[in-house]
């Protein structure tokens, strides 16, 4: 019989346990009362009012909803170059052994494990060498580098989970190769392909360092972000494109987390 | 002799074998396996190898390149001057200051991460674990920007920090601090101190995730064995729980001090006017345009980071990960 199952913690951890969760998600919570305060010019505690007419404001800016649009396009098009290079390789590691391959796995972790700002300028420096003007393309290019390895993770987690014996017995019962991927590899990695791929989305969709260097002049939201960090020209618009940018991070990952929560490893556990 | 069964016996559940150019290919994969291999693995390698790899040896190139001081202009001959400028005492500077807060920084991360890693994997059950690890995950993935953001509002001189602080008649305690030298300021948002804070929290849940991950290890029977056996909690802790957790901790370090020698945004907008290597990266790419020496920069932390890892995998930090 075990003894630590109905065990209550020390005081003393728990105040510290919870201490460091509020210390993690009040400062994102207070994004949200700042969205609705009616101050302009400063960041003053308590907010000396409450107004949504920041909402109709933000609404109604075109570099707002132009910044929007390209992080979206970005991010599409980057997330769906990561899901098709990102389940090659783990579809490649997983199923087979063969010389090299721990080496791989390296290269795929590569672009997240070494800092981003040594992607970007060496992204940056290869452009200037190639003479390639930077366009909506280079940002994508940098993009799918770094968001192939959260991709691959998801799905090499779910192809271990699953067993090669479905596919030998798919194909023992006539199927061709491409209908066992069709019918019998397809249906198991669905979920954990959409995972990968909402992680992708919000990761491509919050990148800030690497595209400062890949995007030349146009604007993703956080470049927009970045710029109203640096010289602020309209705080209370920031306010609400601050709350937005968290509830729709938010939202993919809490999806991906419902989809890959049965599994022996959860998606998004190696940013 | 599944295709001869399929033609003898047409029963319903048995698909027919498919003929022209997608049974040859089918056929194909299966009887080479190899070449299937091969064709996946060819897109994402050639992807990464040109892409990313090919990058990365164009930037360790430009670093062998010098920039004349007279027309700015970049020089394509070998030299090692570039890496000689490096040594200049300002860019020492640069280098010493980047690697004291970075050490600081995963210090603090891991004392904070202990905890919550520690009452996540010991004591947490069903829904409470659930929601402990969303309780990570979701400051994990939210904004970069909007988390840094957030600190500005919270350390802003009018702001909800000081506010706290005078209703607490503390106000004394942070008008001290911020006369001190080094860590001081004119507000917290000018100040290494806000630097430091900001970077704590925007890495701890890098941390909390492989220290939760070797702690969930640790079988709670030891815990009590070693209690029985009449240590105390705090010798419990030392030779008995610390070391076991160790190697995540180590793991979660090479986040928090990796991601902190490469950021150039948290000290810009929450710091002082003196530089970190990726301010100064950035700097001398952009305004400056001395790509060699902005190069050789990137390279410190590359090399830091490569001593890093050699030591975390001999302490066994991988498997932590």
């Amino acid at each position: 019989m075990r003894s630590d199952r109905g065990q209550s913690a020390p005081l003393g951890l728990k105040v510290a346990a919870a201490c460091g969760l509020l210390f993690l998600h009040l400062p994102i919570l207070l994004i949200f009362v700042y969205a609705f305060t009616t101050e302009e010019k400063s960041f003053v505690w308590p907010p000396p009012g409450l107004t949504t007419q920041w909402f109709a404001a933000t609404w109604n800016r075109p570099d707002v909803w132009d910044a929007l649009s390209l992080s979206v396009r970005v991010a599409a098009i980057s997330t769906a170059i990561a899901l098709v290079l990102g389940t090659l390789c783990a579809a490649a590691v997983s199923q087979t052994r063969f010389f090299g391959r721990e080496a791989i796995s390296l290269l795929v972790i590569l672009p997240i494990a070494l800092p981003g700002i040594i992607t970007g300028i060496a992204l940056r420096s290869a452009f200037a060498l190639a003479d390639i003007p930077f366009s909506f393309w280079t940002i994508v290019l940098g993009h799918a580098t770094f968001c192939v390895v959260v991709v691959y993770n998801n799905a090499v987690a779910r192809f271990r989970r699953t067993s090669g014996s479905m596919i030998e017995a798919s194909m023992d019962l006539g199927a061709d190769g491409f209908q066992t991927f069709r019918h019998v590899v397809l249906p198991n990695i669905a979920t954990a392909l959409l995972a990968g791929g909402m992680l992708a989305f919000a990761l491509s969709f919050d990148e800030v360092i690497v595209t400062t260097f890949t995007a030349g002049q146009q604007q993703t939201v956080p470049i927009w972000m970045l710029e109203e960090l640096i010289r602020p020209r309209q705080r209370p618009v920031t306010n609400v494109v601050a709350m937005v940018v968290v509830l729709v991070t938010l939202l993919p990952i809490l999806f991906a987390y419902y989809l890959t929560r049965d599994g022996d490893q959860i998606a998004g556990s190696g940013k | 002799m599944t295709i001869a069964a399929a033609q003898s016996n047409p029963t319903p559940a048995i698909l027919p074998g498919s003929g022209g150019m997608r049974g040859a290919l089918s056929d194909l994969f299966w009887r080479r396996p190899k070449l299937l291999l091969l064709l996946m693995l060819l897109p994402p390698l050639l992807w990464l190898g040109i892409v990313y790899i090919g990058s990365l040896f164009a930037l360790l190139l430009q670093s062998f390149f010098s920039i004349d001081e007279f027309s700015g202009l970049i020089n394509r001959q070998f030299t090692l001057k570039t890496y000689g400028d490096l040594l200049q005492a300002a860019n020492l500077d640069i280098i010493l200051r980047t690697v004291t807060m970075a050490a600081l920084v995963t210090l603090a991360s891991a004392i904070i991460a202990f905890p919550i890693a520690y009452y996540a994997a010991r004591y947490a059950r069903g829904r409470w674990k659930a929601l402990f690890y969303l309780g990570v995950m979701l400051p994990l993935w939210s904004s970069y920007l909007v988390k840094i953001y957030a600190w500005k509002l919270i350390l802003a001189k009018e702001g909800i920090l000081t506010w706290l602080l005078a209703k607490l008649n503390l106000l004394w305690l942070l008008d001290g601090w911020l006369s001190l030298p080094v860590v001081g300021g004119n507000s917290l948002s000018v100040s290494f101190t806000g630097t430091f804070i900001v970077f704590v929290y925007v890495w701890l849940p890098f941390m909390i995730l492989p220290v939760q991950a070797a702690l969930e290890r640790v079988p709670g029977n030891l815990v009590e064995a070693s209690s029985d056996l009449g240590a105390s909690p705090g010798q419990t802790f030392r030779n008995v729980l610390f070391p076991l957790a160790l190697p995540g901790i180590v793991a979660g370090s090479i986040f928090t001090f990796s991601l902190t020698l490469g950021d150039y945004i948290i000290p810009q907008i929450i710091g002082t006017s003196r530089l970190f290597i990726g301010q100064a990266v950035y700097s001398q790419q952009g305004t400056a345009g001395n790509i060699p020496l902005a190069a050789a920069f990137t390279v410190v932390p590359i090399v830091i980071m490569g001593f890093y890892l050699w030591g975390a995998k001999r302490m066994g930090a991988f498997d932590a990960l």
